[in-house]
């Protein structure tokens, strides 16, 4: 026991907890039992450990990955086997279409002599997936000791509460246990315990506690800190390799380590740049500043027309259709007509009799603007520029898919992205934009 | 084939395949009357000569253009997995393996997965020389079978093909690299529960994730949470931009000498204008550079002179007399004809020897027309690309677009750069000089006699220039407050300027040798820049069909819509369709009648009018008959017609039900507004 202790750290009410709810090999455990907490909480490993440590015959299975109901019950049903049969090397694999075959093969499955008096697990990972499949699974599942008169208990781990699970046709409940957060203490001594070998724990957990204190405001994912202390460890160290401080000298090693970390907070933490590229910034002691970061790539180069069907999108989606008039009437009054109409009022002409009319006599550029809200195929001989916009994600079809005779589309940019596209065809977007009136 | 249903919906009918055979060579598709058939099958070879030769030259360009992104990407991807292979005992690298190594270039899951196993295993499967034969059942695409044929297919390869060991000597376990194509385009619940599944069997299954974004990278965050693109580990490839790229690609297609064909004005700005506005894609502007040129070989006989010039003067000789008719016929050559003496006219109009002869000559002047030509364009572009506001164009294709329209030195613009040029500081006048020499050194050995000496002469120009520009040095700095570029400061200097001159007429050195830069780049110019269109024989190298062009390219299915509809006569060539601009001829089809009386309406439409207007105008019509029905049933065929012209075209999409009012329709098109 003392050895688990070892192997989970901070999670000991709950390792007692399931213990008890295991009880002896042969005992029966309860049906099912629902586990669910935060991202990182040490759900799945806390588990895994358990059952591993106490040697109980378990299947684990990650829902993700079994997409379809075969995958995962055969994936069940094969890993089982192969527990029973382990002196035989080659197992047949077993098929197993629906959960009616599944119960009838588990049974067969479970009558092996090493499955024999004793409780079989059967975790789920990722159990949320389950809501997304057939609707007899997640009740199944959850009765299953019942349903195959086996000693068997089904573990089901989520992130999501159980009340988001219930079915509405009723269910069996499963005994709930829920996995707190790790409080700051908990997690300074969770990742002090992975310390490397050629450092004293005493100085990692220094580090640790450095790291904390940048990054305990943003972020309590424990692998995400994880992640983070092992990139910048070296970075911490490198005073002490370099023979320029002593491991005690914390106040200096701070000096020099938290600057960095704050700007790893800016870059890796958000994925700005990738950690190979961080560490190879570590090992150049070059400025991250030069590395552009993936959203300094802002700019997107369009083609002409898309641009203006981007504006014209835009500027549907977020003004209300009776402000038209006001923002395109020549004479309305309301509004001064800007230099923009006159400037560009040939190209959008052009644009307007090319794009919109079925017949040549002149338009005015309030008829270019206002008609899309009508983005009819037929009527809309751009309708490649439109539907290449909708797989670049800045246009979306909204309303059916299967409605061929008239889709509707609604701009997604920001507004940021839609001025910066305005400002290359020197367009004022901001003057037609009914929330900035 | 039809279809029972009464659902709205869309049915596939697949065409009866019939395996034809076309024995019909393609050369035989040049031959468009009898009369014209004779140069057709050379015609078409060189064609095809042509097109090989520019299609190689495009390839190897995009490959130099791509090199370095394909160089990094290499790089990026031999070193990504090197964790992966050396096992390290690393400590950290445990954690830092649950990354995908993810490049950024700028269906639902079990599709997606069963598509990668397929492509997968094909692909190996190839490689490997059929090794495994076992054919996977469909429904066992499952990251597990996967990762398990990575190690059986790792394995066996390892010990059994010496060959394959070149490469799988440094990769010891190679990874897999899945390119995913826009990847915008995909579903983001795949790509995340994908990304979930493959980073939790990185261990076994070494994974590389290629994404090919089209717009900006911010779209990774977008598409992927958090928790999913911190399973990655990305690093961001940029490749040219697609501006840079044509540029490239005209200069080394059509601004040189390498390819006789060229293009007139039009058809290069049609082609530049699809590329720019509608859609950024180089590989439709190729195809529409083949077009152009399939287009001229084709349409023009001459096109047999369009090759290279001493192929063109064989080929003059050989010309049959319906050829030579040919050439006095081009206007260029017709306009050159009535400049001659009055024998030489008759000559050339007469002889066919002589014609030959003078053909050749022609055809010579044409090719060194053309190698002074673009000499001259990239030396004045040099001059202009700098200029503040560009007044000529800040690309050198714009400046080709002009120069080939008229005579560059009338436009507006032209005179306006000149006047800039002469505001030119000194150190910026002597970067473009050298940069100008560059360009004519470059290429000084391919020129031809009178061409050569010109080049002398520019280059004793350049040095005497820098000779002067020394001596102006020491006497003194007067360009200094002319150093600032923008066109406010430039203009008002410039009044400055001309004010000083006025009142002193004094210049100083280096003005007056500035004058003489500007003066020597107009006066090539002048000489140089002449428009295609002035040079007899040019038909023969230039494309200049924009219009049919246009028409194969950038269709207008609307405007053809609206032709059939108002003017069913240009289709239909039914001498009764024919009418007076505006007026509806009652013979017409039900449909036109509709669309011609729905144009006189505005956005909304009576429904009740608009039939009563219909069934006047197809009474007027049906006069003589009108005895031999009763006028109710012909009242009920004329509703009927009128319902079935309505429905049609809302089909077409001109008209659409409305809630607005009751028994009103709504225009979608324009015309009321």
């Amino acid at each position: 026991m003392a050895h688990l202790e070892n192997l989970v750290l901070c999670r000991e009410s709950q390792v007692s907890t399931l213990q008890s709810l295991f009880g002896e090999r042969h005992h029966f455990s309860f049906p099912s039992i629902f586990i669910y907490g935060h991202t990182a909480s040490g759900k799945t490993y806390v588990t895994q450990t358990l059952l591993k440590t106490l040697e109980l015959p378990h299947v684990f299975v990650n829902c993700v990955e079994c997409f379809t109901l075969r995958l995962l019950l055969e994936q069940i049903l094969n890993k089982l086997n192969h527990l029973s049969s382990s002196e035989d090397a080659c197992p047949t694999h077993i098929t197993c279409e629906t959960f009616n075959d599944f119960v009838r093969l588990f049974k067969q499955v479970t009558k092996a002599e090493s499955l024999k008096d004793q409780t079989v697990y059967i975790v789920l990972d990722k159990a949320e997936y389950l809501r997304d499949m057939e609707a007899n699974l997640l009740p199944g599942f959850l009765r299953l000791q019942e349903l195959t008169d086996r000693n068997v208990t089904v573990i089901l781990l989520s992130e999501i509460v159980w009340e988001k699970f219930r079915p509405n046709t009723g269910c069996f409940e499963p005994f709930v246990l829920y996995f707190p957060d790790y409080s700051i203490g908990n997690l300074q001594k969770i990742l002090s315990h992975d310390h490397p070998p050629e450092y004293s724990a005493d100085f990692y957990a220094a580090y640790i506690n450095i790291l904390l204190g940048v990054f305990y405001t943003v972020c309590r994912d424990l692998k995400e800190l994880r992640h983070l202390a092992v990139l910048n460890f070296p970075k911490y160290c490198e005073p002490v390799v370099k023979g320029e401080a002593s491991e005690r000298d914390t106040r200096k090693l701070w000096r020099n380590v938290e600057p960095h970390l704050k700007k790893a907070m800016q870059t890796v933490y958000l994925r700005e740049i990738s950690s190979s590229q961080w560490e190879k910034i570590q090992k150049d002691d070059t400025d991250p500043g030069q590395l552009k970061g993936l959203s300094a790539y802002t700019h997107v180069e369009l083609p002409y027309y898309s641009k203006f069907i981007l504006i014209a999108a835009y500027l549907a989606s977020y003004n209300p259709a009776r402000t038209d008039k006001r923002f395109f009437l020549k004479h309305h009054g309301k509004i001064k007509k800007t230099n923009f109409l006159k400037k560009h009022e040939k190209c959008l002409r052009c644009w307007v009799s090319d794009l919109q009319r079925p017949h040549g006599a002149p338009c005015s550029a309030e008829c270019f603007l206002s008609c899309r809200r009508t983005f009819l195929p037929t009527a809309f001989l751009e309708l490649p520029l439109i539907t290449s916009l909708v797989t670049l994600q800045l246009l979306t079809l909204v309303g059916h898919d299967d409605q061929l005779d008239g889709p509707k589309y609604k701009c997604t940019v920001s507004l940021d992205f839609i001025r910066a596209i305005a400002r290359t065809v020197n367009f004022d977007i901001i003057k037609y934009l009914y929330d900035f009136l | 084939m039809a279809t029972s249903s009464v659902s709205k919906g869309c049915f596939v009918f697949k065409p009866n395949f019939k395996k034809r055979k076309i024995s019909v060579p393609i050369e035989d598709y040049f031959n468009k009357g009898k009369d014209e058939s004779e140069d057709s099958k050379l015609r078409f070879e060189t064609y095809h000569l042509i097109w090989q030769q520019m299609k190689c030259e495009t390839q190897r360009l995009q490959e130099e253009l791509n090199k370095n992104l394909f160089d990094s990407l290499i790089e990026f991807l031999q070193k990504s997995h090197s964790g992966f292979q050396k096992n390290s005992k690393d400590w950290g690298s445990q954690i830092k393996l649950r990354e995908i190594p993810t490049a950024a270039l700028v269906l639902d899951l079990k599709h997606f997965l069963q598509k990668l196993v397929s492509q997968l295993m094909d692909c190996c499967v190839d490689v490997e020389s059929k090794e495994e034969e076992s054919a996977q059942k469909k429904t066992h695409c499952s990251m597990d079978s996967l990762s398990s044929w990575y190690t059986n297919v790792t394995q066996k390869t390892d010990p059994k093909m010496p060959r394959k060991k070149r490469t799988s000597s440094q990769w010891q376990s190679p990874p897999v690299v899945l390119i995913l194509k826009d990847m915008e385009s995909f579903t983001t619940k795949v790509l995340q529960d994908f990304i979930i599944i493959s980073s939790q069997h990185l261990h076994e299954f070494p994974l590389i994730l290629i994404f090919g974004i089209a717009t900006s990278p911010i779209i990774i965050h977008r598409l992927l949470p958090h928790a999913v693109s911190s399973l990655l580990c990305i690093e961001l490839f940029q490749s040219l931009s697609c501006k840079e790229h044509l540029t490239t690609v005209l200069d080394k297609l059509l601004l040189t000498t390498q390819f006789p064909f060229k293009l007139s004005e039009k058809v290069l700005q049609i082609l530049t204008n699809i590329f720019l506005y509608h859609d950024f894609s180089i590989q439709n502007f190729i195809k529409g550079l083949q077009l152009s040129l399939l287009e001229h070989f084709y349409s023009q006989p001459l096109s047999v002179l369009c090759c290279s010039l001493p192929e063109a003067k064989r080929r003059i000789h050989s010309l049959s007399d319906n050829q030579c008719e040919n050439i006095r016929r081009l206007p260029s050559f017709r306009r050159y004809v009535e400049k001659q003496a009055s024998e030489k006219q008759v000559a050339l109009l007469t002889d066919e020897r002589f014609l030959k002869e003078e053909a050749q000559s022609l055809l010579e002047n044409l090719y060194v027309y053309h190698t002074n030509y673009f000499l001259v364009l990239r030396c004045l572009h040099q001059f202009t690309s700098s200029l503040p506001k560009y007044p000529l164009g800040r690309q050198i294709r714009e400046l080709y677009c002009t120069c080939l329209e008229k005579n560059i030195w009338d436009s507006e613009e032209y005179a306006s750069a000149l006047q800039l040029l002469r505001m030119l500081a000194k150190d910026e006048l002597m970067t473009i000089l050298e940069k100008c020499f560059k360009v004519f050194k470059s290429s000084s050995e391919k020129q031809l006699g009178s061409t050569a000496k010109k080049i002398e002469e520019l280059l004793a120009q350049f040095q005497s220039l820098d000779e002067a520009k020394e001596e102006e040095d020491t006497s003194g700095s007067h360009s200094k407050g002319l150093q600032k570029t923008d066109l406010y400061h430039l203009q008002k200097s410039l009044l400055e300027m001309k004010e000083l001159r006025r009142t002193s007429k004094k210049q100083t050195k280096f003005e007056v040798l500035r004058e003489k830069v500007v003066n020597f780049i107009d006066s090539l110019v002048r000489e140089y820049l002449l428009p295609p269109d002035t040079q007899p024989l040019h038909e023969a190298v230039y494309f200049s069909a924009a219009h049919t062009l246009r028409e194969h390219l950038n269709a207008a299915p609307r405007v053809a819509l609206h032709t059939a509809l108002n003017n069913p006569y240009y289709y239909l060539k039914n001498e009764a369709l024919k009418s007076e601009e505006g007026c509806i001829p009652n013979v017409a089809p039900d449909i036109c009648i509709a669309y011609k009386l729905h144009l006189e309406c505005s956005r909304l439409i009576n429904l009740v009018d608009w039939s009563e207007a219909f069934a006047t105008v197809v009474t007027a019509a049906e006069k003589m008959d009108a005895n031999s029905i009763t006028s109710e049933e012909r009242n009920e065929i004329i509703h009927a017609r009128f319902i079935r012209a309505v429905s049609e075209l809302e089909l077409l999409g001109f008209i659409k039900p409305t809630k607005q009012k009751t028994d009103h329709v709504a225009r979608l098109t324009w015309g009321g507004c």
